[in-house]
């Protein structure tokens, strides 16, 4: 069994990861990326669709070419990568961490390291935890899944679709569908708004008439050998009204129905998660509940635009290297989620520098004010033209705006 | 195929691979049939996987007698099959005083059928033994000889060594007609083919029925029964470590919480009386009710640690009784029917009942010199060491390609699988737990396609689910 040793282990080689191991190399260290598929990109690889990079690099590129742009920069940089290799497991080492590698090429491999960067990003939710109702027919797919058959493996997966929920994927899969010639006769999506972009809603519903329905659920699913149809029911303001139930025919169902950040590794490393994000406790420097090892990207909070991973883990790759000189903020200050805000991430802030956080709202608004608080003494008011679920807000703290606060104050961020 | 076979088994589930096992230990020429593409694909496939304690049925019921002597051949079959059984114990939860008077009958009930020591319990007891139960509880009933298995592993594992020592297994053989054909039954399948057999064995699970009257035989009918489930994710903080049991009623044994013997955990079933023998579906009601129940055992139990939903179906009789017999209407057909819970627990001497039963008719039961009670195991990435893991990989570079995450499944056991005669993506999955896990097949879908594609030839489109009608992929790019 060999064993490796560097400065800081990266799991997960997708955009998250990629860009925390280039920043903590730029700063000097050994870093390594240990990515379970067969090459770095992660599940950017299969989003052959274009909208990614307009804030990264102000140019309109397709998931691969944004990968791309990264892997080259990986490739040109010292690090070293693993490709099919898994992690199983993250155990304490001698003041470091050691992690439990996978390959079918080097057997079992342990790498120790002083920081560990969580970037493993996230699942998506599936039938289970929906609990939908009905049989259990071949044809029901998450909308990744569909995704990576299509646009990786060349298959596709049916012909008439019915796709549940409105996030982000099942939207952009109901375009790429009707390009492949296939139909999709609705999205059903619970709430009373869509989870997705707006762009996505334009460009991938409206655009090919495709119908979207809120405030409704799929009910029960048909088919023995291979899906038949659903039912839908009309859940206004969350009640169902069987009385509105209808049929749609359909041959397969995807699923876009949220995404669950991936901590299980994290987890049984003694990370403590928070049910906020699903993701991990961070403090004003990204890093976890237990020492040394750093989380970021869609495995900390599920982020909206793989742009905002980037920035997020460069800032993240930043701290590790800082962790790894020694450098550690001489005290933090704690921000909670106040109206309207589902999470906040980091929620400390380093009251010495500048501090980024990225804020998911509950509410749909036009012209909201996002409030900084402590102690009911308002700090600073940032006005937004518009906020909603399924978009990201990301806010800087300026230095200033954190001086001269008592070591025990409790910021909060509140949407009104 | 041989001429004319000395018994024909129709039903490869948990019955029919324990009597098709059983008989392979003999010098006798056995075929195994199934109407679906792989064995245990019916009710032995969704089922609680419990290895009951013999204290629910009265002892002058065939299935108490059976399940008592079924529980105890366990240890030796798992100890020859290597399939995954734990005898954790059975607790039957009271959580009203007169319930408590049903504990007492069920204490009577086990001890006479031979339930070895079970105790009746009081609160602390109960407690103690298991800390994740309810406070509300009053007392109740310990069964130690009760377990729990993985019952599709358990089918395939037998049928994987009556093959081994002799007994040909055809699937797709949808029985449609037996006719007695000069001291033979000759038994044609809907696709056309036919086998010759001196003797049948009915273990046609729920549609034994059809298959009796497919031979002109005693005309009854299986009542289903569907049970619904909710698994649960092996994270979750509500695992106990023994099989939880409300006081039963009068058609069943109530909502259970069962720890499986891979680490989730099971709630349900529900039993509720249906006309379709295929429906499988899964109801909002029904699953809300299980909850209602099983949070009374086990509060700690959330909707939230819910990975997958799953329904099977009960083959009952009306007398709730099994029907283990020859045929009065009929020569040489013996009926295995409405074998319905403790079914699974009482298989192994069900096997057993029928080899006496076809000894008593005048089957010469010679035992072989060269069988081989052995098959060969498969080792399991997520059971080994990483130095066990390093090894495995040095023997099988595959076993260092980790295809499902969540339940930590190599290249080298799908490929087993499949090796095995698992060639449906439901096949793999019960036989490597392969989609098993919290992200229900997210991962690991594509990458068994793929392994499947490139192992067994198959094209795309004839790669399925669980057989006919139940293809995957219905287009190329």
């Amino acid at each position: 069994m060999r064993e490796i040793p560097f400065d800081t282990a990266v799991i997960g080689g997708g955009a998250a990861g990629m860009a925390a191991a280039l920043e903590v190399r730029a700063r000097g260290h050994r870093v390594c990326i240990v990515e379970r598929d067969d090459e770095l990109g992660g599940i950017l690889l299969q989003c052959i669709h274009n909208g990614f990079g307009l804030h990264e690099f102000r140019e309109d590129l397709t998931g691969p070419e944004y990968a791309g742009r990264a892997i080259r920069e990986v490739a040109e940089s010292e690090i070293t990568i693993f490709t099919r290799t898994t992690v199983s497991e993250i155990a304490s080492h001698g003041g470091g961490r050691e992690l439990t590698c996978y390959s079918a090429e080097n057997g079992v491999v342990k790498i120790a390291s002083r920081a560990i960067v969580l970037a493993m990003g996230c699942r998506e939710r599936n039938r289970g935890n929906l609990r939908i109702p009905g049989s259990r027919p071949a044809g029901v797919f998450t909308a990744g899944l569909a995704q990576r058959l299509i646009n990786m493996e060349g298959y596709v997966p049916g012909r008439d679709f019915v796709i549940i929920g409105s996030g982000d994927i099942g939207l952009i899969m109901a375009r790429r569908l009707q390009w492949l010639g296939c139909r999709v006769h609705a999205v059903i999506e619970i709430m009373p708004y869509p989870s997705g972009l707006t762009r996505n809603i334009v460009q991938c519903l409206n655009d090919f008439s495709i119908p979207l329905y809120l405030n409704h659920v799929v009910s029960r699913i048909h088919g023995s050998g291979r899906v038949t149809g659903v039912d839908v029911t009309p859940v206004p303001g969350g009640v169902p009204n069987p009385a509105g139930e209808f049929h749609i025919p359909c041959d397969t169902i995807l699923l876009s129905v949220g995404l669950i950040p991936e901590n299980e590794l994290s987890k049984a490393a003694g990370v403590e998660i928070t049910t906020e994000t699903n993701g991990p406790v961070v403090d004003a420097t990204m890093m976890t509940s237990a020492e040394g090892i750093f989380a970021t990207g869609n495995v900390l909070h599920v982020h909206d635009l793989v742009d905002n991973v980037t920035e997020e883990s460069r800032l993240t790759g930043g701290f590790v290297a800082d962790y790894l000189a020694g450098l550690r903020p001489a005290r933090q200050i704690r921000v909670r989620p106040g109206s309207n805000v589902r999470s906040i991430t980091p929620a400390r802030v380093d009251p010495l520098r500048a501090n980024r956080l990225y804020l998911r709202p509950l509410i749909v608004k036009n012209n909201a004010a996002l409030v900084l608080s402590a102690g009911g003494r308002q700090i600073r008011r940032i006005m937004k033209s518009h906020v909603q679920p399924s978009e990201m807000i990301s806010v800087n703290l300026r230095a200033v705006d954190l001086a001269d606060l008592a070591p025990d104050t409790v910021l909060e961020l509140s949407i009104t | 195929m041989k001429g004319t076979y000395d018994v024909l088994i129709i039903g490869a589930g948990v019955s029919g691979a324990n009597i098709a096992r059983t008989l392979s230990r003999y010098a006798l020429d056995v075929a195994l049939v199934d109407k679906e593409c792989e064995v245990s694909f019916g009710t032995s496939k969704s089922n609680s996987g419990i290895i009951h304690a013999a204290f629910h049925h009265d002892s002058r019921h065939l299935k108490a007698r059976l399940e008592i002597q079924g529980n105890l051949m366990f240890d030796r079959l798992q100890k020859e099959l290597g399939f995954p059984f734990r005898r954790c114990g059975i607790l039957v939860v009271a959580t009203h005083n007169d319930e408590m008077k049903a504990i007492g009958q069920l204490y009577s009930r086990g001890v006479e059928n031979g339930s070895i020591g079970i105790e009746m319990c009081s609160r602390e007891r109960m407690l103690q033994l298991e800390p994740k139960l309810s406070p509300d509880v009053l007392g109740g009933l310990h069964a130690p000889i009760g377990g729990i298995i993985e019952p599709y592993r358990f089918v395939f594992c037998l049928v994987e060594s009556a093959r081994k020592n002799g007994v040909e297994l055809l699937t797709e053989f949808k029985v449609s007609a037996g006719r007695l054909d000069d001291g033979a039954w000759s038994v044609s399948a809907e696709d056309g083919r036919t086998i010759s057999a001196r003797y049948v064995v009915n273990a046609a699970g729920l549609f034994a029925d059809e298959v009796s009257r497919a031979f002109d035989a005693e005309s009854f009918s299986i009542r289903p029964r569907k049970g619904e489930y909710f698994l649960l994710d092996r994270s979750t903080p509500a695992c106990p470590s023994k099989v939880l049991f409300p006081v039963p009623t009068h058609n069943s044994k109530g909502v259970l919480v069962i720890p499986t013997v891979e680490g989730t955990v099971l709630v349900g079933p529900t039993a509720q009386d249906v006309e379709d023998k295929t429906d499988l579906s899964t109801t909002a009601e029904q699953l809300e009710k299980i909850f209602d129940y099983a949070k009374r055992l086990v509060p700690g139990i959330s909707q939230a640690d819910v990975i997958t939903s799953f329904a099977g179906l009960r083959p009952a009789l009306p007398d709730e009784d099994f029907f283990i017999d020859f045929s009065r209407v009929v020569p040489r057909l013996v009926q295995v029917a409405g074998i319905q819970s403790p079914g699974l627990t009482a298989s192994p001497a069900v096997g057993e009942y029928v080899k006496d039963l076809l000894k008593k008719a005048g089957v010469a039961m010679v035992e072989k010199k060269d069988f081989d009670p052995t098959i060969d195991r498969v080792p399991r990435l997520r059971e080994a060491s990483a130095w066990e893991a390093e090894g495995l990989i040095r023997g099988d570079r595959a076993y260092g390609n980790i295809v499902c995450r969540c339940e930590k499944v190599s290249e080298a056991e799908v490929v087993a699988a499949i090796r095995k005669g698992h060639t449906t993506l439901d096949g793999i999955k019960y036989f490597t737990r392969a989609g098993m896990g919290r992200c229900q097949g997210g991962f690991c879908t594509s990458r068994v396609l793929t392994i499947l594609m490139r192992e067994t030839g198959l094209s795309f489109d004839q790669i399925t689910k669980k057989g006919k009608g139940s293809a995957i992929l219905q287009g190329r790019l």
